[in-house]
């Protein structure tokens, strides 16, 4: 048995899993300390379901925490930032095109060293040890203890990133290191981006991680910790915690493989509302659709895959601005009202009316509407019906543009709608050929967590002149594949999520650093992956 | 509409332009942006005037990068080179520059030459030598008119200074891509040292300006919630220089093949139809040279074949490619001048070792009259 959480801003769910079936679910307040949360959440999947924790073979753990992290500008350390690329790059110092309040956060500790490689292998200047060590020295004698090296063409040569942090680790042994060749690909602005964005999250993901550790061994389950990534697959929480950077697009991911997996269906544009936003991704074959240009995380330009979401600002705690006067009007102007953006978020239990509170939220009004059905009506507002209408219509209309925006084909899609607020999306919506509201809808995130898929990395240096390159691509795609299986994945479901290669001019032939990264679902998950499917497409010919 | 001036907002527009019209190539615009803003946050807008208003007996200095585009994404540039390369013509010439343009309106080298003006205080002009972006120099229309390169200044990030003096155009273009290759791969050069009379008779006018309102269109298609591609075609005809334009194809990247070789950046891609449905070839030379769809021919250069994102309309430079990408390849006719006889033997298929003759991409395609 396996237990997918998903620690949202608001809640954190939590899915006890026995191969494919969800046997037990459960939402619960996410807390200040996180930990406690996902103690509770944990405990409270065990209890309904009456295992004993000893029988947990796995937790898999979903986070937005660093994202938000980002988005927020909060709890980020101050990051020291060394580059090694001089002269070269020096008209476009580290954080140029950042938002200022961001890059203010992460400080002005930046040093432009000598250094770097050239693309045919030569030194664009040698590495200044004084000059690093002085560096470091500074950055140690001013607290600064997060530091990240960033250093031209580091992908395909780090010896100068590894000997800078053996310099760093000298002279300031308690400072936590990023090497930017660790993360990222070509493309310096964005791979150091990366760095500088993953060092300012060393501490809090430390924190968040152990938080999570500790939660677990107060529950008795000593099975091991995953937190998963961007692209679906899953890290080990010792991983997650130096490389914080690579989880952040997760929360999104989760819950559209989550509603696939729930629902069956490989192709549709899946509605994933909280308390706050509703994301829009589109499914593709049953994978999260990729943004194709970079993408900006805080307002920071990397060069991450990332599912290609849309967050528009309605969910159920969204704030609906309208004069009380207006409550029982006959009429209601389009401009005598507003929609969000703001909303209550995890305070909705105390501030939505529906709950006693003062202020008027999206799900006053789609209980009002008779959408939903929760907390105590009687504590509702008079409302006109034309106000009701008029309300609900105008978050209808925001949902069906942003359908309309994600929308590949002309034709109606298939709809998903999950996440705690998806009664918010009606059974029939302008431009939906169908909409699914999968059971266990609510916490499809912490499903998607569970079912999160296994992948394999190779990364070699090829010559084309002794081995042509689709025989050379064909066996690493091979070798890349038969890990994947090895680690339980399903053949069938093996797909290709990276290949990267990048020419070595120094090398004598044509030679090539390839990278192969290679995904597949999980052998228990893809059989009823496949049951669902067959099940799915029974309900629609009904 | 002639603006006199390029701010914040018709910089970023410039870029989106500047980016379609590269053609894949001319480096990221991305980069010359950042320091385009960074200048404008510092002095104020950049200062752009008309070919028209060039005196005739005016010194003006096309400008720009050479050099493989995947080693501009990693080694960047450190700020003077351009400087270091007019200030040096400026003492051989023996006269003061009165003002620069881009050697190519593509990519990052449509924004190229603004900084360095700045700093001299003087004016882009509205025109550029190839009205897209190719990838050697003698390509320019300028040499396709019979005007020296020379003399020439290349540099580099390293802050090395090298003269070219050569009688010959093609010769002039093996120095300095050697010299390029010598110097990591990327460096600045200034050519083509023209007269303003010269300048007038065969720059490409108005480059910058049509830039910026296919930048300018495509933005406000978005902002509107508008197909930005079809506004981008719209653009693109109205600006007089592309006369038609369309989608060529619309799928994913399934293969990708690039390497850096002899101071270019040389590959091919392959991407697929979504339900399996054709599949687009289609080869550069850090710019996109020649687009086949299930083997027949749909767009070749000098006509401009450019990968886009197929959401966002962005347009993805070659150096910018990846593995899983899903693009929609739009195509556009060149400009008149670079279609007639004497230009195609230069920037035609056959100068790049194409064995297919030019056909016009609208003949290609049946795009009628745009």
């Amino acid at each position: 048995m396996r237990i997918g959480v998903d620690v949202g801003g608001t809640n954190t769910d939590a899915v006890l899993m026995d191969g494919g079936t969800v046997v037990a679910w459960t939402k619960q307040p996410t807390t200040a300390d996180v930990g406690s949360g996902v103690a509770a959440a944990i405990g409270e999947v065990l209890s309904q379901a009456d295992v004993p924790a000893g029988a947990v073979a796995s937790v898999m753990v979903g986070t937005t925490h660093f994202t938000n992290a980002l988005v927020e500008r909060n709890k980020l350390d101050t990051v020291g930032i060394l580059r090694l690329a001089s002269p070269s790059g020096e008209a476009l110092p580290p954080m140029t095109g950042w938002p200022a309040d961001l890059a203010d956060r992460i400080g002005s500790h930046v040093y432009l060293l000598p250094g770097g490689y050239e693309v045919d292998g030569r030194e664009i200047a040698p590495l200044d040890e004084t000059r690093v060590r002085a560096a470091v020295r500074e950055l140690r004698a001013a607290g600064v203890n997060a530091i990240a090296i960033t250093s031209v063409f580091a992908p395909v040569n780090s010896g100068m990133e590894a000997r800078a942090a053996e310099l760093v680790h000298e002279e300031h042994p308690e400072a936590a290191i990023t090497l930017s060749h660790a993360i990222g690909r070509i493309g310096f602005i964005e791979r150091e981006n990366a760095a500088i964005l993953n060092a300012a999250l060393g501490s809090l993901a430390a924190r968040v991680v152990s938080a999570f550790e500790r939660a677990l061994v107060e529950i008795g389950v000593q099975a091991p910790l995953y937190i998963s990534q961007n692209d679906g697959t899953l890290i080990s929480a010792h991983q997650a915690a130096a490389y914080p950077v690579l989880t952040i697009g997760s929360g999104p991911t989760n819950s559209m493989r989550g509603a696939a997996f729930l629902t069956g269906v490989r192709d549709a544009i899946v509605l994933d509302v909280g308390g706050t936003t509703t994301d829009v991704g589109v499914l593709a074959n049953g994978f999260p659709r990729e943004s194709s240009v970079s993408v900006d995380i805080g307002g920071a330009r990397t060069n991450f895959r990332m599912p290609d979401i849309l967050a528009i600002g309605l969910g159920g705690g969204t704030r609906i601005h309208l004069d009380p006067a207006h409550y029982e009007a006959e009429t209601l102007a389009d401009d005598s009202f507003r929609v969000g953006p703001d909303s209550v978020g995890f305070r909705i239990v105390e501030q939505a009316r529906l709950f006693g509170g003062g202020t008027l939220t999206a799900s006053d009004i789609a209980v009002a509407a008779g959408r939903a059905q929760f907390g105590d009506p009687s504590k509702l507002p008079a409302l006109s019906q034309p106000v009701i209408d008029a309300v609900w219509a105008r978050g209808q209309a925001m949902i069906e543009e942003a359908i309309d925006r994600m929308k590949t084909s002309r034709g109606d899609a298939v709809l998903l709608a999950v996440g705690g607020g998806n009664f918010l999306i009606p059974d029939t919506v302008r431009g939906a050929a169908q909409v699914i509201r999968p059971p266990h809808a609510a916490v499809a995130n912490a499903v998607g967590a569970a079912i999160a898929q296994v992948g394999a990395q190779i990364e070699q240096v090829v010559s084309y002149d002794r081995e042509p390159r689709e025989a050379a691509l064909d066996r690493l795609r091979g070798q890349a594949s038969e890990q994947v299986i090895a680690a339980g994945g399903v053949p069938d479901s093996v797909e290709i999520v990276e290949l990267e290669e990048v020419f070595l001019s120094y090398l004598p032939g044509r030679s090539a650093q390839v990278r192969v990264r290679i995904v597949a679902d999980l052998a228990e998950n893809a059989h009823v992956f496949d049951e669902k499917l067959t099940e799915s497409y029974a309900t629609q010919s009904h | 509409m002639q603006p006199n001036r390029i701010d914040r907002e018709a910089l970023i527009d410039l870029a989106t332009g500047a980016a379609f019209l590269g053609s894949g190539g001319g480096g990221d615009p991305y980069y010359a942006r950042l320091l385009g803003e960074a200048e404008i946050a510092r002095r104020g807008a950049f200062g752009l005037v008309s070919l028209d208003s060039l005196a005739d007996d005016a010194l003006v200095v096309p400008c720009g990068w050479i050099g493989a585009p995947t080693v501009s994404v990693e080694k960047l540039p450190n700020g003077r080179e351009a400087l270091n390369g007019l200030r040096k013509l400026a003492e051989i010439m023996g006269k003061p520059i009165d003002a620069v343009m881009p050697i190519e309106i593509g990519g990052g080298n449509g924004l190229a030459p603004l900084l360095a003006a700045a700093e001299l205080g003087i004016p882009v002009v509205d025109a550029d030598g190839m009205g897209r972006a190719f990838p050697e120099s003698q390509m320019a229309i300028f040499n396709i008119e019979g005007l020296s390169a020379c003399p020439s200044v290349v540099t580099s990030s390293c802050g090395s200074l090298s003269v070219i003096e050569t009688d010959d155009n093609l010769e002039h273009e093996r120095q300095a891509r050697k010299l390029s290759v010598e110097l990591g791969g990327t460096a600045h050069m200034v050519e083509y040292p023209l007269s303003g009379a010269d300048a007038k008779a065969h720059a490409i006018g108005g480059s910058i300006t049509a830039a910026i309102a296919i930048g300018r269109a495509v933005r406000e298609a978005r902002a509107a919630g508008a197909d930005p591609f079809a506004a981008l075609y719209a653009a693109l005809v109205d600006t007089g220089l592309y006369p038609h334009s369309g989608a060529l194809f619309d799928g994913k990247i399934v293969d990708l093949e690039r390497e850096t070789r002899g101071g270019f950046s040389v590959g091919r891609v392959i991407i697929e139809g979504f339900n399996g449905q054709g599949r687009m070839e289609m080869e550069f030379q850090n710019e996109n040279l020649i687009a086949t769809v299930d083997g027949v021919v749909r767009a070749m250069v000098p006509d401009l074949i450019t990968v886009m994102d197929r959401e966002t309309a962005d347009s993805i430079t070659t150096e910018r490619l990846r593995f899983g990408q899903r693009v929609k390849v739009v195509g556009a006719a060149a400009p008149d001048k670079l279609r007639t006889e004497r230009a195609l033997a230069i920037v035609g298929p056959g100068a790049f070792g194409l064995a297919d003759a030019y056909r016009p991409i609208e003949t290609l395609n049946d795009w009628g009259n745009g």
